[in-house]
């Protein structure tokens, strides 16, 4: 597949006011005007406050926040499904925000596809046609339709049910639909907002595997929007944390847990088993020769993974190894300990 | 202090006047322009004379044949295709068979053209809130209106016959129709079609492929009411001149004939009965998908 030119999305001073007089409002908002004060004196609200984000291309963003914070106003800023006040908004070298009405309509037909909270599934149609629908759109003959479909329906493991009607699917299946006429697109860019939000919790763990696993072949620009720091660890080679409109922090998940911006961010990694997210080469202590241990690790392990072959093999410490298979590290059990432990001034 | 009991009215002579005036004008209008806006009603005359002569023509085992093939395609249910052919060999049996079929093709012609009327009208209304504000006061005044009103300049520009009759049936039955095409394409979910515009839909595609699919229960809903309202209006158009069963229910009533009045009032009521539960079993069939829930 394309993997190379795959686009990657870069949000530059983007802007969102709701109000009848929004464009007025940016001015002021940038020299300082607060939100209380823009909603109070001049009745307007503030969506997104000055959001500056760089996704990679063929990488999964996740883009966080609690409600109200703006997330899934900013995911509709890409397609443009919302309009911003100010801003542009990159993809590969095209401004979204610059396009007419028939050139918005080819990007969202062959660039985007969109899986969304509530499905949005259409109910008058069967889980086939409903995968086909992105492919009618886009004027695909009927047979290539089709065989795309089919081939989707599978892949997200509906085969069988192409038959059937949304409504007699259950959540995860109607959410494996969702994904099914999304990915049918082959858009190089997947939008996914509270995409797994309403699931059951073992069936969103289900759904991140699929879509981790899918994404191993795909390498499609995804955004994914949550409100959850686990599914948003687990699924983010980069993650954004939103609070009311604006950026607080962004960066890999490491860089969320081990160095939280603020007390915002620190009462959200809090409860984070650490374990399953930091990698060794974060924490381990410089290489010692002199004190070389046999067992060793990839320097991307998790702690979680090191502690464990640490107890197998009943030693001190293990040497960590880079990718080419130089001893880079080594991690004790002491270090290890203190780095999936809670600090204690951070709890409660 | 006459005022006060007395509502003061404008002067007999202007109002006398004025309302000389008014029918002055409407009657030049009509010895002006009365040929050409009949010409213009020609291609609806040709369409019921045919209607008419179809059903007429037609022997009447294949009517019914027809009819309860439509019923068994629309319902899939037995019981509503046996009440079908029982009410039609009732009504026949009874002799009112030729005034049933001339009843019968002009409510068919009359709710074509409701539905051609009525649904671009009601997608017009959904689309523009402006449209919805100017047509909602205008359908209210078609369906309170005594229909009497409406038949004088009717009559007056096109005479006595079936096409002003078609138009007074079409004007107090095609409210219903705008008013729930409108309302079943603003009842679409408002996520579905944010889905539809997020793939790139057009807005003919996502008129095409999710509001109409998803509105036409209720329009369906609306084609059932523009029948009803049609039939119940059938009695009043034979007074100028519409032939069916309405004629010799006026005949009835002008006679005082008690029996002749019953009999093809309850012929009107069995094709009435026929009409609303096929269209409703369609209707019904239409919304499957909604009903099987995962359980």
């Amino acid at each position: 597949m394309a993997e190379a030119n795959q686009p990657g999305i870069d949000i530059r001073n983007l802007w969102k006011v709701f109000g009848p007089n929004a464009k007025a409002m940016v001015p002021l908002l940038e020299q300082g005007t607060s939100k209380a004060e823009l909603n109070g004196r001049h009745g307007h609200v503030l969506g997104l406050k000055n959001v500056n984000i760089t996704m990679p291309a063929g990488a999964i963003q996740v883009i966080m926040g609690l409600s109200g914070s703006g997330k899934s106003t900013l995911i509709r800023h890409i397609n443009r499904l919302v309009d911003p006040t100010a801003g542009e908004i990159l993809v590969g070298d095209e401004d979204v925000v610059k396009m007419g009405a028939h050139e918005l309509r080819e990007f969202r037909r062959h660039k985007t596809a969109m899986v969304f909270q509530k499905f949005a599934l259409l109910p008058h149609r069967n889980v086939l046609e409903n995968v086909v629908y992105g492919l009618q759109i886009q004027g695909v003959p009927r047979r290539r339709q089709v065989e795309a479909a089919t081939r989707w329906v599978d892949r997200v493991g509906l085969a069988g049910f192409e038959k059937h009607y949304p409504n007699q699917l259950s959540g995860g299946m109607q959410q494996r639909l969702g994904l099914a006429r999304a990915l049918a697109n082959d858009a190089p860019i997947l939008l996914m907002d509270e995409a797994f939000s309403a699931l059951d919790p073992l069936i969103r763990t289900d759904m991140q595997t699929v879509l981790l696993d899918i994404q191993k072949e795909i390498r499609k620009t995804i955004v994914f929007i949550t409100h959850d720091l686990d599914e948003a660890l687990r699924l983010g080679d980069r993650i954004a944390i939103l609070r009311d409109g604006e950026v607080v922090q962004q960066g890999t998940s490491q860089d969320i847990v081990l160095r939280p911006a603020d007390d915002y961010v620190k009462a959200f990694v809090k409860e984070v088993s650490r374990g399953r997210v930091v990698h060794v080469e974060a924490v381990m202590a410089p290489f010692n020769p002199e004190d070389r241990s046999l067992a060793t690790v990839p320097r991307q392990t998790t702690l979680d993974a090191a502690a464990n072959v640490l107890m197998q093999h009943d030693c001190e410490h293990l040497t960590v190894m880079d990718e080419a298979g130089t001893p880079v590290g080594q991690i004790s059990l002491r270090l290890l300990l203190r780095a999936i432990v809670t600090p204690a001034d951070d709890i409660g | 202090m006459d005022s006060f009991w007395k509502f003061p009215t404008m002067d007999a002579d202007t109002l006398r006047l004025l309302k000389k005036n008014i029918d002055e004008g409407f009657r030049a209008f009509t010895r002006a322009y009365g040929d050409s806006i009949e010409s213009l009603f020609n291609p609806l005359q040709s369409f019921l004379i045919w209607a008419e002569r179809l059903l007429l023509a037609t022997p009447w085992p294949v009517v019914i044949a027809a009819v309860a093939v439509i019923a068994w395609i629309a319902s899939r249910s037995l019981k509503i295709v046996a009440g079908c052919v029982v009410t039609l060999l009732v009504i026949g049996w009874f002799d009112m068979w030729d005034d049933t079929m001339k009843t019968v093709s002009m409510i068919f012609v009359c709710t074509v053209l409701a539905i051609v009327i009525g649904i671009p009208i009601g997608i017009g209304m959904a689309r523009s809130n402006r449209l919805q504000r100017i047509v909602n006061p205008v359908l209210d005044v078609m369906q309170t209106m005594p229909s009497f009103v409406y038949l004088i300049p009717v009559v007056m520009l096109l005479g006595i016959g079936r096409v002003p009759g078609v138009i007074a049936v079409v004007i107090y039955a095609v409210p219903p129709m705008i008013r729930l095409t409108n309302l079943g394409i603003r009842m679409v979910d408002r996520d579905v079609l944010e889905a539809a515009d997020a793939f790139g839909s057009s807005s003919w595609q996502k008129l095409r492929n999710v509001q109409l699919p998803l509105a036409l229960p209720t329009i369906m809903a609306g084609v059932n009411q523009t029948i009803m309202m049609a039939l119940s209006m059938v009695v009043i158009a034979s007074m100028i001149g519409v032939q069916g069963l309405g004629q010799p229910v006026l005949k009835a009533i002008a006679n005082q004939y008690f029996t002749l009045g019953v009999f093809n009032g309850l012929a009107i009521v069995g094709i009435a009965i026929i009409f609303d539960r096929i269209s409703q079993a369609y209707g019904s069939r239409l919304q499957k998908h909604r009903e099987i829930v995962h359980g």
